[in-house]
């Protein structure tokens, strides 16, 4: 910790948040608040005088509330910087009459109540996110009377008390008697691995935090009892297992099964619970003088206000979402930004610092190269077709374009941000996005080309060029055999995928139309094949209502590894073109010639009758 | 569509007998020829070879081809082949185009000879038509500003903000505490060594 405030390279910025990033890789800038500290961090000599001398007596957040500090006050002893810090909410003022009493002692005349907060614009090249996980917060599991009974203690507050510079000494001494407690019992998956009052997933580090405890009692204390109450304990690290056996062989008890209800004997403060053993087959009943639960980990509370000023997702869990949760597990979708810790998932020291070398050298590759290259295929916009009605701002999942609606100035697109995927071309309505080397002229002149002979015959597929498209691939390294008859259109992204190339297809006397993309959560472009999906449905209630089949227009996502079930849809939508109808192609041939001609003597040219996906739809 | 006066050349690929296989290449060289705009139609027996590349390269310099359409195995494996082979003859590697004649042609129609080659045309068509209006494109340099930001000085910010530091960059390490350390400095002893946070 020392070594970063030493390092003369490393500008350390504490009290300081995050208020506004624009720009993008290689070129972002960044707003932070450097938040007022009342004592200059440079002078400060961390002599006590100022909390000496402060009235203020507050419960100390460090030690978990079991001691108290000042307003005037270090954070802990080894902080860094190692600098004293006016809480202001608290504070009494600066008023000689109310008290600044610190102002006095301090000999070096290093406070200054007064002081303002900061706002520093920064320019740097790339970001790396390691803002961390919050403990989950055991109040609602009320059967677990963590706000009723003093003894129920968390895995973090007995953290401090166990610890040599905690609130006791390191002496182990239970909250309601401060006696050494003799019979002791963790409560493992507090806030974990549960569909209610919780978070469904794994917390990762809770079940191995245990086994120290248990080991750490043990070592101060070997007569005490310890009690381990799980589901099953996950020890799956390097020297886990190890360390598992250890707490076994000093005799901690693990008992699996999950306790139900914790009762307090009011007038011992002792704790009561029953377990149904399930190794024993028994149901057994503990009296202990101190629980500990074993608490999960969850996404840090401000993270989506985080997220949303760096445009990062997340997943289901409520964690930052990697580019590829195999093969780029420190990169975020956008570029020029990493991940590094807890943020990513809940996860112990040695992934953190694994991660953090991960996200410093793929970030030291940026920083090196002096230039990037970027994305030749770009949106550009058509400044005289452009109404600033704002829906390719809205849809851009990496927030390349700016469109001030109210103001009316037309969009602009980010040429370094763009990265390529097309989903604003297919959603504009004025057709004033060109997305270079996938065109809308390209792309109908393939559609037509398909369909110049016996289109009745034909399937016009659009498979994304990442998941479908290698997916269709993979069905042909795998010589998987299917019929003949469908004629494959690639597009970056499935987002691309314009409505109207959609309807021409049919027009045109496709019988069939696929349209096909990463599954959801996986898509190349952040979420861009959300509005792929949007898009279908959209379309489908459009072609029920021209009398054309919904199902004649066939939505599938396909990965990379799905060949078999790329040959599968394959042998499926030849089946369904099988029961188009020359009449029912005849049918919609001339609604769709007739719907075209009505858009067309509409008020507006090219404005279609009905709104888009994207504006009537929130992501 | 462009102004100038296409001139585009196709070449398909037999990749030995993984596409003449069960595609006629030949037929579909030929058809090719047939097309509007098309000035030279070329069968290889494997383009991506030496011999195949420097057929293209030739052409392009005979027929001044400013579109080229390689009939072959799927992009995601020879794009990038064939956008530095054309770029090297001088054109930019934007104005190639492919069709996907093997994996998602004649590997998965192994035996219907007749319906794999009438795809594998239109395969070629439709690339053809697509190429008719193609651009040259640029990748635009971005030049970078050598500063890291690292947000969150717990273990894992401080780790990457001390590793960026000592690879020679300038780091501004945001913390929203009044001390770095986040959660580890709060621990007393860590698994799985047993040795303490600080
Ligand atoms: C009870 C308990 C015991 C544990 N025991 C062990 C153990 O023995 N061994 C082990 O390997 N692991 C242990 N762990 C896990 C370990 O704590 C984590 O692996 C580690 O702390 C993760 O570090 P981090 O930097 O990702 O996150 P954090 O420690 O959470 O640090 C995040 C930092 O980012 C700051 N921050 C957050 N949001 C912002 C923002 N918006 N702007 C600026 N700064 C922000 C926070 O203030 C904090 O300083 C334990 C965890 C718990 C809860
Ligand atoms: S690490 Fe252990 S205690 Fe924590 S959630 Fe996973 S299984 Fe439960």
């Amino acid at each position: 910790m020392t070594d970063v405030g030493r390092h003369p390279r490393i500008e350390l910025m504490t009290l300081s948040e995050v208020e506004e990033v624009s720009g993008y890789i290689g070129n972002f800038k960044v707003k932070v608040r450097k938040k007022a500290r009342y004592v200059n961090a440079k002078e400060c000599t961390a002599c006590d005088k100022c909390a000496e001398v402060c009235p203020v007596v507050l419960p100390d957040e460090f030690q978990q509330g079991f001691s108290s500090r000042k307003a005037a006050y270090i954070p802990f002893p080894q902080a860094v910087p190692a600098a004293y810090l006016i809480d202001m909410e608290h504070c009494l003022g600066n008023n000689p009459i109310a008290c600044s009493k610190c102002l006095d002692a301090c000999d070096k005349q290093c406070i200054d109540l007064n002081m303002e907060d900061e706002i520093v614009e920064l320019e740097v090249g790339t970001i790396i996110v390691a803002t961390g996980m919050e403990i989950y917060d055991p109040t609602p599991l009320d059967e677990y009377g963590y706000t009723r009974f003093e003894n129920v203690v968390t895995n973090i507050e007995f953290e401090r008390l166990i610890c040599g510079s905690g609130p006791t000494d390191g002496n182990l001494v239970r909250p309601s008697d401060h006696q050494t407690p003799k019979r002791i019992g963790f409560i493992q998956c507090v806030g974990s691995r549960t569909d209610n009052r919780g978070n469904p997933y794994c917390s990762n580090v809770c079940c191995m935090a245990t086994v120290k405890d248990s080991l750490l009692i043990k070592e101060h204390h070997p007569d005490a009892e310890v009690y381990v109450f799980y589901m099953d304990i996950r020890a799956f690290g390097k020297g886990f297992e190890d360390l598992f056996r250890r707490s076994k062989e000093e005799g901690v008890h693990y008992i699996r099964g999950m306790p139900g209800e914790i009762t307090e004997d009011p007038t011992t403060k002792n704790l009561r619970l029953k377990v149904e053993n399930t190794t024993a087959g028994r149901v057994e009943e503990y009296e202990l003088d101190m629980v500990v639960l074993a608490l999960g980990l969850e996404p840090k509370q401000d993270l989506r206000h985080l997220s949303s000023l760096l445009n990062l997702s997340h997943t289901s869990d409520g964690f930052v979402m990697e580019a590829h949760p195999k093969l780029r597990p420190v990169d975020a979708p956008t570029p020029g930004i990493f991940f590094a810790g807890c943020v990513e998932a809940p996860k112990d020291i040695k992934d953190s610092v694994t991660q953090a070398g991960a996200a410093a050298s793929r970030s030291s590759i940026i920083l090196n190269a002096g230039t990037i290259t970027g994305e030749a295929l770009k949106a550009v916009i058509d400044l005289d077709k452009c109404t600033y009605c704002g829906v390719c701002a809205k849809v851009c999942p990496y927030g390349a374009i700016t469109v001030d609606v109210k103001g009316k100035t037309e969009a602009r697109v980010v040429a370094a941000a763009c990265a390529g995927c097309g989903t604003c071309a297919a959603e504009c309505r004025f057709d004033a996005i060109t997305m270079q080397h996938f065109s809308d002229e390209q792309i109908m002149a393939q559609i037509d080309a398909a369909l110049e002979e016996e289109p009745e015959k034909k399937i016009i597929s659009f498979l994304c060029n990442w998941c479908s498209y290698a997916g269709g691939d993979l069905a042909g390294v795998s010589r998987l055999q299917y019929p003949a008859n469908n004629r494959f259109i690639r597009t970056m992204c499935s987002g691309r995928v314009d409505e109207k190339f959609i309807l021409h297809a049919f027009e045109k006397g496709a019988p069939i139309v696929l349209l096909s993309g990463c599954h959801i959560g996986d898509c190349h472009y952040i979420d861009a094949n959300q509005w792929t999906k949007r898009r279908a449905e959209k379309l489908w209630s459009r072609m029920e209502k021209l009398g054309i089949r919904p199902e004649r227009l066939q939505l599938e996502w396909i990965s990379s590894a799905e060949g078999a079930r790329f040959a599968r849809i394959m042998r499926n939508l030849e089946e369904m073109r099988q029961k188009v109808t020359p009449e029912e192609i005849e049918h919609t041939k001339k609604a769709l010639a007739r719907y075209r001609m009505s858009k067309k003597s509409a008020k507006e040219p090219d404005e279609p009758a009905e709104e888009t996906a994207a504006e009537t739809a929130q992501p | 569509m462009v102004d100038e006066e296409l001139r585009i050349g196709v070449f398909v690929c037999d990749c030995g007998l993984n596409i003449a296989g069960s595609v006629d290449t030949e037929e579909v060289r030929r058809f090719a020829e047939g097309l509007p705009d098309v000035v030279v139609a070329v069968r290889n027996r494997y383009t991506c070879a030496d011999p195949g590349q420097e057929e293209i390269k030739k052409n392009i310099e005979e027929y001044k081809l400013n579109r080229v359409v390689v009939a072959s195995c799927t992009p995601l494996l020879h794009e990038k082949t064939f956008r530095d082979c054309i770029s090297e003859a001088g054109l930019n590697p934007y104005l190639l185009e492919m069709a996907n004649i093997r994996e998602q042609c004649s590997w998965v129609h192994l035996h219907d000879r007749e319906a794999a080659t009438q795809k594998a045309k239109d395969a070629v068509k439709m690339a053809i038509a697509r190429a008719r209006y193609m651009s040259p494109e640029e990748e635009i340099k971005i030049p970078v500003t050598d500063k890291a930001m690292v947000i969150g000085g717990g273990i894992a910010g401080i780790q990457a903000a001390l590793d960026l530091a000592d690879a020679g960059h300038q780091v501004y390490l945001v913390e929203k505490q009044p001390s770095i350390g986040g959660i580890m400095a709060q621990l007393d002893k860590t698994f799985p060594t047993m040795d303490c946070s600080i």
